[in-house]
């Protein structure tokens, strides 16, 4: 679509506001590396199985502590012991490649094991919950901004504490079209103009609005996005077998990641997104190699492809984080299942990353080595992992990352050399 | 008097679900007595009289689960080419996949289309958005294929029985009903040290047959989410004072709690039964009190004192002032409820009376940012019509973010209106408010509906935006999506 065309969508749109994406191209362009970098954050909600992500088959403690629900011979091996789960199989390509690592022991300094808890500790930055109510990403963002204009989107219907605050950033779900003839978005960006909190998120929903109809013709003959949750219950054709259910979900999310990469590849699009998936809450009938854990690993794994195609050549200049609120425990438990535990894996992918093995040390199965005789002990602060991305990728700098985007974290070192 | 239409506005769509016409000006000779006339011991409206119970539909389940396994062997013994000797079918009746899509179509979307038709159209909706609240509070979510069904007959059974009533008794039928031992994993879990732990490890002693609702060889234990989910979503709050340790403590005490099934007479499949023989052993400490050895009474204790004490007043007072107040809700408020709550044990009835006798819950300002389903029920109540079915209903409140019974957590919903307020989202109630009041004005005058949904909440420069609309179906939609029709 041609520059001309665009801008007459987005005037389309009713927009007299902002137009805030779509008018940067030419600054974008005048900027050096750091403008081309992007940052796509996924929080796996739930308490994401990081024994079951990256099974630790080296570990000689790991088959007995979760019998039947190990992960072993149907593993995607990775060097140095470890494995990725076979529902990773995109991941797995990409981390043969050298663009893919996992972060196999990391936890936030939440140790509670409530999942609403340590989901605002992970998306706030804080130490503790209600520490603040805006998120690091936010913040991160808010932080560059003050050097040059960086654009943040989130996905999916609601807004992800991690990117609310004070920085304005846009929200985008599959779904919306603007009638670009009504006169509706005009009269009401006129009832908003006072509304402190209408005001800005509707221009800045118009906006993404027009971009997302920008970025949706470049998806090869893909009439209607499907919605970013996979099963959308009472509504649409339903499939015949549980099988076609999930190549629908999966095909949704390779979908979902390519929009959202279409997204970043316009001009001045944003730079930084995050993404939002849950279900990972696997008390009971966990799954192995197949079954619940599987199915929701291979639409993480579906998104994360998708990002991977739809970035093309601007893959070389992204990092992808795939983090969740807290492990389970190292014991299968009494239903099949896991429960509410500490560290977990998290994921790094992107065609920058430096090869390495796995970032953080690995504290081992061992009876000894668990945290409160029951959990995977965490040997890495997750603000670490952050900070290292968000400085080495992004270039925020240290004294930021210290003070506001992760309050009284000045003893938290950034992890280096990851990009 | 002129606070008085106010505060009639104010009772119709803070603590109602948004005014239908006609409703503010009958309001207006005593707003806060038309709130308390509608609390009533019995408890809420049933959204579906005489409907199936969560019994029927937990069997259903287990029927449809049995079929699926018979219709797997088969195509396995198919694609071998071998002969599975005459399998068993399904009766016509049950064909899995039908079955599956009516479940999921018939069943829970006519519950849910039910209740969103008795939101539209009781005359008596501050009833049903106290009862809401609980449903929320207590969220049963239908994110899980087991629980897919069993959403509506969860709230009509347990929930809005009790909903006026004292809140330990709520908080029983809550945790006890077969829906909520289901969603939060209760069902399956088993004392480690209990007989038939014993039994499913050393495999069936001679001559003892396997304690009913035990399957030899399969692996026993605890599980805790339940036990959990109760101390800090349900009661004491996750500032509560309570530790991993009473976690497991009260997760032991628990065991036991399950549900009828195959192994089990008829008459009990699909209920909520206590199997003496999964149920730990032993004296139990929860909280630094004590509870001596026994079966259910052990749980039963527990809880009734969970919902005695005053960290659960507080935590659930607070919860209660923010979801009809404010996010951020003035401290006076939850104190007020705090104090009604302890003096009169937890009678919920009073608890409602003092909600909507404070001053500060009657503030001006309106501070709460409506939720999908809130927008939407009161769209159809502004324009005086209730939802056909759900097919207008869950295309809708998927895009929104609020999927028909499917909280994303058992935290239920979010309060806050940095949740619902996303850029994006506007954008969709935009899109679908226009399509709404294209279909529903019908000839009618917007002005008029601006006066009946609003009343003296409806600001002139909206009023004057309305008059100025070119179509009736631009006026509908410019109300609907006006600052203080999206707020309550």
């Amino acid at each position: 679509m041609n520059p001309t065309r665009r801008h007459a969508l987005a005037a389309a749109a009713g927009f007299g506001v902002s137009l805030s994406f779509l008018a940067r191209q030419a600054f974008a362009a005048s900027e050096g590396g750091l403008a081309r970098r992007k940052l796509v954050f996924v929080i796996c909600r739930g308490g994401m199985d990081g024994l079951s992500v990256s099974p630790p088959i080296g570990d000689s403690a790991y088959a007995d502590l979760r019998q039947s629900i190990a992960i072993t011979d149907k593993a995607l091996k990775l060097d140095g012991g470890f494995a990725l789960h076979p529902a990773l199989g995109a991941t797995h390509a990409l981390a043969q490649a050298g663009e893919a690592r996992i972060v196999p022991a990391v936890a936030t300094p939440d140790r509670a094991r409530s999942h609403f808890e340590a989901q605002d500790v992970l998306e706030s930055g804080g130490t503790v919950v209600y520490g603040t109510s805006s998120g690091w990403l936010n913040r991160a963002v808010g932080s560059l901004s003050k050097q040059r204009k960086v654009e943040a989107i989130s996905i999916g219907a609601t807004a992800p504490l991690v990117m609310r605050g004070p920085t304005p950033v846009s929200s985008w779900s599959p779904g919306g079209v603007v009638d670009g003839e009504a006169r509706l978005p005009t009269l009401l960006q006129d009832l908003y103009k006072d509304d402190p909190i209408l005001g800005p998120a509707f221009a800045r929903g118009l906006a993404t609005e027009s971009m997302a109809q920008v970025a949706m013709t470049g998806l090869a003959a893909q009439a209607q996005p499907a919605a970013a949750d996979p099963a959308p219950m009472m509504s649409g054709p339903a499939p015949a077998t549980a099988q076609a259910y999930q190549r629908q979900g999966q095909d949704a999310a390779r979908k979902l990641g390519a929009t959202v990469a279409g997204f970043m590849r316009e001009a001045g699009g944003p730079q930084v997104a995050a993404i939002s998936l849950d279900g990972f809450d696997t008390h009971a009938n966990q799954g192995a190699a197949t079954g619940q854990l599987a199915t929701r690993l291979a639409y993480l794994d579906a998104v994360l492809d998708g990002l991977h195609a739809g970035l093309g050549a601007d893959w070389k200049d992204t990092v992808v984080v795939v983090a969740t609120e807290f492990g389970r425990t190292a014991r299968i438990n009494g239903t099949e299942g896991t429960d509410h535990g500490t560290a977990s894996t998290a994921l790094l992918l992107g065609g920058g990353l430096k090869a390495g093995g796995i970032v953080g040390d690995w504290p081992t199965l061992k009876s000894a080595a668990l945290f409160e005789n029951r959990d995977l002990a965490p040997t890495l602060d997750m603000r670490g992992l952050f900070k290292g991305v968000l400085a080495d990728h992004l270039g925020v700098e240290r004294t930021a990352l210290d003070s506001t985007v992760f309050p009284d974290s000045g003893a938290v070192r950034p992890v280096t050399g990851l990009v | 008097m002129a606070d008085r239409d106010l505060d009639a506005a104010i009772a119709a769509t803070r603590f109602g679900l948004g005014a239908r016409p006609g409703e503010i000006e009958a309001t207006k000779a005593d707003p806060r007595g038309f709130l308390r006339a509608q609390i009533l011991k019995e408890g809420a409206d049933q959204p579906q009289p005489g409907a199936a119970t969560s019994r029927q539909r937990i069997v259903e389940f287990r029927d449809y689960q049995k079929d699926r396994q018979v219709e797997r062997r088969v195509k396995a013994a198919d694609a071998k080419g071998g002969d599975p000797g005459a399998p068993p079918q399904a009766p016509e009746a049950r064909d899995p996949v039908k079955m599956a899509q009516r479940m999921l179509r018939d069943e829970t979307g006519v519950d849910f289309a039910s209740r969103a038709q008795l939101g539209a159209t009781t005359p008596d909706a501050f009833r049903e958005r106290w009862a809401l609240f609980w449903a929320n509070h207590f969220t049963v979510s239908a994110t899980k294929l087991q629980t897919a069904t069993v959403v509506g007959p969860f709230e009509q059974e347990a929930i809005r029985p009790h909903v006026f009533g004292r809140f330990g008794d709520l908080l029983g039928a809550a945790e006890t009903h077969p829906a909520m031992l289901l969603y939060l994993d209760q069902a399956q879990s088993i004392g480690p040290d209990s007989m038939a732990a014993h039994y499913m490890g050393r495999g069936p002693a001679r001559g003892v047959g396997a304690p009913p609702g035990v399957q030899p060889g399969r692996k026993a234990g605890l599980n805790e989410n339940l036990a959990r989910e109760i101390l800090e979503l349900h009661t004491v709050g996750v500032n509560g004072g309570y530790t991993q340790a009473d976690v497991t403590e009260f997760a032991r005490a628990m065991t036991g709690l399950s549900i009828g099934g195959l192994k089990e007479t008829d008459d009990v499949a699909g209920t909520t039964i206590f199997r003496g023989a999964a149920h730990e052993p032993g004296e139990r400490t929860v909280m630094g009190v004590r509870y001596p050895s026994g079966g259910k009474e052990q749980v039963g204790a527990i809880l009734t004192d969970l919902a005695a004490r005053p960290q659960t007043a507080r935590f659930i007072c607070g919860k209660l002032a923010r979801h009809f107040v404010a996010d951020d809700p003035p401290p006076a408020l939850t104190e007020h409820l705090v104090r009604t709550w302890m003096r009169s044990g937890g009678d919920l009835a009073q608890v409602a009376d003092a909600l909507v006798s404070a001053p500060e819950a009657w503030d001006p300002t309106p501070r709460k940012f409506k939720t999908p389903y809130e927008f939407l029920i009161s769209s159809w109540r502004a324009a005086g019509g209730a939802p056909r079915d759900i097919g207008v209903l869950a295309p809708t409140l998927n895009a929104l973010g609020q999927k028909p019974f499917s909280a994303p957590s058992p935290k239920g919903w979010p309060e806050e209106t940095e949740a619902w307020a996303a850029p994006d989202a506007i954008v969709k109630r935009m899109v679908w408010a226009q399509k709404f009041s294209a279909a529903a004005v019908a000839g009618r005058d917007p002005k008029a509906l601006a006066a009946d949904a609003l009343g003296a909440r409806l600001r002139p420069v909206t009023a004057t935006a309305i008059a100025r609309s070119e179509s009736r179906g631009e006026g509908l939609a410019l109300l609907l999506m006006s600052p203080e029709f999206q707020r309550r």
